[in-house]
């Protein structure tokens, strides 16, 4: 009996040492200051419009353009861009449905900044690619499909 | 520390358009290294640029951005000479700053 105690007990132990070497305790991860974790949580194009703030799903508008290709070649580099011709554009998000943590990056546009921007950003697979705009405290939102072909065949 | 920004800043008229390459792994935290253990993520997650002071860009990015990301964007205002300086901080509270002079 005590002999099974101890090890029971001493494999536990071993256990926990384990876990911590192998990083699924990470002694070092931080967040930086102002780095919006919940939104980057999301795992959907509505789940991440939420976390943002918007309060009703988001519109789809015209004056929002999405420019991404209809194919990716190379899914770890998609150039995205938009641009908002809606006066009091605070914010501009990129969202990849598809992809493990929905919400690929999110710029804000203070004043007297166009609002345009464009980044290069990764794709796991084919999806539905978003740009998700606040104007004022409403959301609107542009989506292109963007196909990404491994092997660089085009198909 | 890593390897430093390369920013461009070109003025046209009254707008001054700004690109920026940053040198960063951007590791997502889904990729595998040959071991079959999980190389865990690391990312910048806010980035910011400034122009005489004044904050023109600021960003919070996700695993998903690519690796030595690419940014572009443009500002009102901005001449030759001016100064635009450019601040990352990742998930390992690695920083880096470097700046540049509008073209």
């Amino acid at each position: 009996m005590e002999r099974r105690e101890f090890l029971t007990s001493s494999s536990g132990a071993t256990a926990l040492a384990l876990a911590a070497a192998s990083g699924l305790v990470p002694a070092y991860a931080q967040n930086a200051p102002g780095w919006n974790k919940v939104a980057f949580d999301s795992k959907s194009f509505a789940e991440a419009a939420k976390t943002l703030g918007a309060t009703s799903a988001p519109v789809e508008s015209k004056e929002l353009v999405l420019q991404a290709p209809e194919i990716a070649e190379n899914g770890s580099v998609v150039r995205v861009g938009a641009q908002s011709s809606m006066a009091n554009t605070t914010q501009i998000a990129f969202v990849v449905e598809k992809n493990p943590s929905a919400l690929a990056a999110l710029f804000d546009i203070p004043a007297g900044t166009d609002a345009s921007v464009s980044t290069n950003i990764k794709m796991g697979q084919s999806s539905n690619v978003y740009a998700l705009a606040k104007v004022g405290d409403k959301y609107f939102y542009a989506v292109k499909e963007v196909k990404v072909t491994l092997g660089g065949c085009g198909g | 520390m890593s390897d430093p920004m390369r920013i461009r800043a070109q003025a046209q008229g009254d707008k001054t358009t700004v690109r920026v390459l940053v040198s960063h792994e951007m590791e997502s935290g889904q990729r595998k290294d040959a071991a079959g253990k999980t190389v865990p993520a690391w990312f910048i997650q806010t980035i910011n640029a400034t122009w005489n002071g004044k904050t023109v860009m600021s960003a919070q990015w996700g695993t998903a951005v690519s690796k030595n990301p690419f940014v572009q964007f443009s500002f009102k205002g901005g001449k030759a000479g001016d100064k635009i300086v450019v601040n990352w901080v990742d998930n390992h509270g690695d920083k880096r700053s470097d700046e540049a002079l509008v073209a």
